[in-house]
Formats: C-alpha cells, sequence, structure tokens
C-alpha cells in the first residue's frame, strides 16, 4: 500500500494497449460501410469509365429509345425505353403499394391491440421476406395466366403485372416503415388529443398523421428506392422486351432487369459490357439521391 | 354521467368506419400473398421429397432434385457470413459504444443506409468489377460470397447495434466505475446481455442472404455444374438462382418442377425468418431489465 504514494498514475498496462487496439479494430468496422459504398462507386465506374469517355453520346444515351447493344454494324445504346420501363413499373407499384400499406400501417399501428397486432406485424415481416426471384416466378406462373384471362390479352408479362408484383413485394417495407414512423409520434400527442374529447379517428387524422407525415414520406420514398433497383421480379414479370409502353398491357423492359440479361453474354471490357456498367452508375446515382432524400426528410421530423 | 349527444354517436360509426376500411386494406394486402403461397403448396407439395432435397437434376435439368444448388446455397451463405459477421458486429459495437453523435456518425449512418438501398443489380457489378476481375478471383464462391457480403452487412450493423443500444447504459456505468476499460466492459458486460439480439440478426441476415438471386449471377453461381464444390474459388449452382434457370432457361422442364424448387426456397427463408422472430418474442419475455 505504502507505494500508492511513488506510483506514478500511468495506466498504460495491458489492458489499456487491448482497449486501444479494439477500439482502432471497431472504428474500422465502423468505417466500412462509408469504404463500401465508396469502393461500389469507384469499381462499376473505373468498368464504365470508358464507355462514357469514348462512345458514349450523352443526348443519345438518355434521348434514344433504343437498345441495340448486340447490333455488329451499328450498335445503340439509348436506355429511354429502358427508363420508361423502370419508371412505368415503379409508378404502378407504388399506386397499389402506397394506399394499401399506409392504410395497414395505420390499422397495426393505431387500432390493432394485443394479439391480434403481434400476428400482424409478424405476418408482414414475413411477406417481406419472400425473395425477389420468387416473386418473380409468382409473376411468370401465376399471374401471368390470370393477367391473360381476366382481360383477354394476348400476353400476361406486362407492366400490370410487373406493377402488382413489385406493389405486393414493397408494401411490407413500406407498412413496416410507415408504421414505425406512426410509432414515433410521442404518446402524449395522443393523450392530449383524447383528453379533448377526440375520437380516435380524429385523433388518427388531425394529430398522428400530421406529426408522422415526414417519417411517412420517408417510407414511400424508400419504396420507390426498392421498386427502382428491384432486378429479378421485374425481368421476370415485365416481358423483357424493350419499348415505350403505351398502356399497361404493354410488355416493356427495366434498366435493372437489362443489365441481369445480358452481362453474361458480354465480354469483358467490351462496349456492351461497359454500357451495362454505366446503366449501373445511373442507376447507382439515382438510387442514392433517392435515399438520401428520404434520410433527410426523415431527419426533418426528428428535429422538429 | 354524460349522455351520448348525435354528434358522439355519428362520431363512433364513423370511428367503425374507418377501422373498417383500414382493416379491408390491410387483409388486401396480406390475404392476396397468403393465397398466391396456398398455390404455390398446392402445386409444388406434389414433387417435394427427401429425395427432391438430396438428389442432382437429371435429364438436362427436367427431373432429379435440388441437392447441389442446395449445398451451393450454404456455402455462399456460410462464407458470405464469416466475413459480414464479425465486419458488422465491429461497426456495431463502434456505433452503438464510442461513436457520439456528430457529423461523422451522421455519414456513416447515411452510407449503411444507402449500401442496403443499392440496387443488387448494382452490387452484382460491383462483384463481377471487384472480386471477379480485379482482384481476380474469378466467377468463384468466394467472389459471390463477398458481393453478398457486403450487400447484407446493414442487416448485421442495424440488428447488432439495435440489440447493443437495448443494454441499459447503467450497466455499463457500473462497470466503469470499478475500473475497466472500454473494452472489458463490452466483452464482460455489453456483449453477454446482447448476445441473443444479435444470433437473431445474423439469422434475419442468413434468410436475405439465402433468396438474393442477382448479385450472385454474375461472381460466383452457375445455371449448371456437375461437381460439387470443395472450395471458395470453384463456382457452384445456387438455388435461388436454379429457380431463375428452370423457370426460364431450360426447355421441357415438367410444370410442377419450378413450383417445387420455389418452395424449397421460400420454406428455407420462412423457416429462417420464423426462428428469428421466436427467438426475438422469447428474449422480449425473458428479459430482466
Amino acid at each position: 500500500m505504502s507505494d500508492i504514494a511513488t506510483q506514478d498514475f500511468d495506466r498504460r498496462n495491458r489492458d489499456w494497449y487491448i482497449d486501444k487496439l479494439v477500439q482502432l479494430v471497431v472504428f474500422f468496422g465502423g468505417i466500412s460501410a462509408i469504404v463500401f459504398i465508396i469502393g461500389i462507386f469507384v469499381f462499376i465506374t473505373k468498368e464504365g469509365f470508358g464507355f462514357i469517355l469514348n462512345t458514349m453520346d450523352p443526348v443519345e444515351f438518355f434521348t434514344s429509345p433504343y437498345w441495340e447493344p448486340s447490333d455488329e454494324d451499328a450498335p445503340e445504346y439509348g436506355i429511354l425505353a429502358l427508363i420508361a420501363g423502370t419508371a412505368s413499373v415503379t409508378g404502378l407499384a407504388l399506386i397499389v403499394a402506397i394506399p394499401f400499406s399506409l392504410g395497414a400501417a395505420i390499422f397495426v399501428g393505431e387500432f390493432a391491440t394485443g394479439k391480434t397486432r403481434e400476428l400482424l406485424k409478424i405476418l408482414v415481416e414475413l411477406l417481406a421476406a419472400i425473395p425477389s426471384v420468387v416473386w418473380g416466378f409468382i409473376g411468370l406462373t401465376i399471374m401471368n395466366p390470370i393477367i391473360i384471362d381476366l382481360f383477354d390479352v394476348p400476353v400476361g408479362l406486362t407492366v400490370l403485372n410487373a406493377g402488382i408484383i413489385l406493389g405486393l413485394m414493397t408494401a411490407p417495407i413500406m407498412t413496416s416503415i410507415a408504421e414505425d414512423a406512426l410509432k414515433a409520434v410521442p404518446d402524449r400527442y395522443r393523450e392530449a388529443a383524447e383528453a379533448m374529447g377526440a375520437t380516435r379517428w380524429q385523433v388518427i387524422f388531425k394529430v398522428v398523421l400530421p406529426a408522422a407525415k415526414n417519417g411517412l414520406l420517408g417510407a414511400v420514398l424508400l419504396g420507390v428506392g426498392r421498386g427502382f433497383g428491384e432486378t429479378m421480379a421485374v425481368l421476370l414479370a415485365t416481358g423483357h422486351s424493350v419499348n415505350i409502353p403505351d398502356s399497361v398491357f404493354d410488355s416493356v423492359r427495366a434498366l435493372t432487369a437489362t443489365i441481369a440479361a445480358e452481362l453474361g453474354e458480354t465480354a469483358v471490357g467490351s462496349d456492351h459490357y461497359q454500357a451495362l456498367f454505366t446503366i449501373g452508375i445511373f442507376l447507382f446515382v439515382i438510387t442514392f439521391v433517392i435515399n438520401l432524400t428520404a434520410d433527410l426528410v426523415v431527419r426533418g421530423v426528428r428535429k422538429g | 354521467m354524460f349522455r351520448e349527444t348525435a354528434l358522439n354517436v355519428r362520431d363512433k360509426k364513423v370511428q367503425g368506419l374507418f377501422r373498417l376500411l383500414f382493416l379491408t386494406m390491410t387483409l388486401l394486402l396480406i390475404l392476396p400473398v397468403l393465397v398466391i403461397l396456398g398455390m404455390l403448396i398446392y402445386k409444388g407439395g406434389p414433387v417435394l421429397s427427401i429425395d427432391f432435397l438430396f438428389t442432382a437434376p437429371t435429364d438436362g435439368m427436367t427431373a432429379g432434385g435440388v441437392f447441389p444448388a442446395l449445398l451451393g446455397t450454404v456455402w455462399l451463405v456460410g462464407v458470405a457470413l464469416l466475413v459480414s459477421v464479425p465486419i458488422g458486429i465491429a461497426a456495431a459495437i463502434y456505433l452503438s459504444e464510442y461513436a457520439s453523435d456528430n457529423w461523422f456518425t451522421r455519414i456513416i449512418n447515411l452510407a449503411i443506409i444507402n449500401l442496403a438501398g443499392v440496387p443488387s443489380i448494382v452490387h452484382a457489378l460491383f462483384g463481377v468489377g471487384a472480386f471477379v476481375v480485379f482482384f481476380g478471383f474469378g466467377t468463384s464462391i468466394l467472389a459471390a460470397s463477398l458481393t453478398l457480403a457486403i450487400m447484407t452487412l446493414p442487416v448485421v450493423i442495424v440488428s447488432t447495434r439495435e440489440s447493443l443500444m437495448a443494454v441499459p447504459q447503467a450497466f455499463r456505468e457500473a462497470c466503469w466505475s470499478m475500473g475497466a476499460t472500454r473494452w472489458q466492459t463490452i466483452r464482460r458486460v455489453v456483449l453477454p446481455n446482447s448476445v441473443s439480439g444479435i444470433l437473431t440478426g445474423v439469422i434475419l441476415e442468413v434468410s436475405r442472404t439465402t433468396g438474393e438471386t442477382a448479385p450472385i449471377m454474375f461472381t460466383g453461381a452457375v445455371f449448371f455444374t456437375p461437381f460439387l464444390p470443395q472450395g471458395v474459388f470453384d463456382q457452384t449452382m445456387a438455388l435461388s438462382l436454379h429457380l431463375f434457370v428452370v423457370a426460364t432457361q431450360v426447355p421441357g422442364v415438367p410444370d410442377e418442377l419450378p413450383y417445387g424448387v420455389a418452395l424449397v426456397l421460400i420454406g428455407m427463408v420462412l423457416l429462417m425468418n420464423s426462428i428469428s422472430i421466436a427467438f426475438r418474442m422469447y428474449l422480449r419475455g425473458r428479459k430482466k431489465w
């Protein structure tokens, strides 16, 4: 005990060094997401860069509806029809998904109680887990004949099919994010309104929904991002023909599906290969912007 | 005490109406999917058998089972977990135990959200550009699993971070005041109290990884190979890609075969998810604080 007075208070023993080492290790873990997101951008840009510099005519790329990369004499790289395909399918999916998932979120979050609520939440979570290739398979084998019979059309692999499939697919995800947004509204808001004599639906419409507005918008935006980037389901259910759709009964082809269908047939480094990576860069940038916006929108509500 | 006024009565009716409306919307969201799943089971059920799981496809993939694809999926998921779980847990420990609420942490969170939001096919492009071509792994289990690992990393990070943050701050403070270092506190107090929550997240990641198709299409999974994978530099078949292949790429496949494959895939994914959910509920019931 006597040596306490002489002992200096340097705590750099073995435990201290281990502690610092661990701190360093977990810090690298912490920045891994940043490293990977930058890595993704760097590597897809590296592969697509040659095309952007040498072959691509930016105006033609975004405004030409002709995507014929395997034409040996005069390959055409226009992604307008592909953008139209992705946009039409995503748009229809949102029309299907937004009302139902917001409605379901309100029911699960505000009306349902106890066991019912637990059960519904579990069901929604399980629905969200169904793999996209299974959804595509459902579109191909189950929705396709239903659409042909119901609307008396020759082909059932259309904007309608893919839109419904994508809608069913994104709805559970939007439901759980929207429900989180409703849950984030403090209970005292509801209690205050109820104390003033408001009925439950008045509380929901006049208090909860306005307060959760940004969170709900964030949920919708994340749904848009999901729809935009979905690959296998859209590949199987759209019919995969390059086309600017006139109606929901037209077959289309999506940006993501084009990459999935064609990357396997291209030689590494060829124009076609690089063009597909350029589409990838485009997709990356779009989804990045969507996610960033969603984050900013949701952040807004936290500060307010 | 209070007489119900006409207004109260109307309010109640409106409320009942809205309740019904939202209930209908919820059911409309869930029921079609349950019907579809029922159809899958009805059509694919007869195909399923122990033999189907443990034999290889025969006759140009128009008959036989799914064993090589099943085994390939186990390989891909296993190697992906080996990579993503340690990184994900380290990241979650950093975010929960070390990071302060500043711009840098916000950038990390933004990166995690974006990593989860990048389309799966873009992850596939990254996998091709980075692992297959640049690092020279070729199309192999290693390249595919690394791609999957990076893609599903946010699942591990987010769920682990949540279970770490659920450990009460008082536990840490008690430990620090006994003179323990940060790492000793994490190792002896925080991790033991959250290990089951972390496991729940890992099971969830297994489920996500099992179903992914696009990221492995060009990085390591192939339509067909007569060989079972022997190591991480081999190519392999995978269940999700196998469904795509038998549903679209192979002529003369009997109608019910793809349904069988779809059922095996969906069964694996939903089983994993159910385990994860059941585990979570069990933990919630058992929590001491």
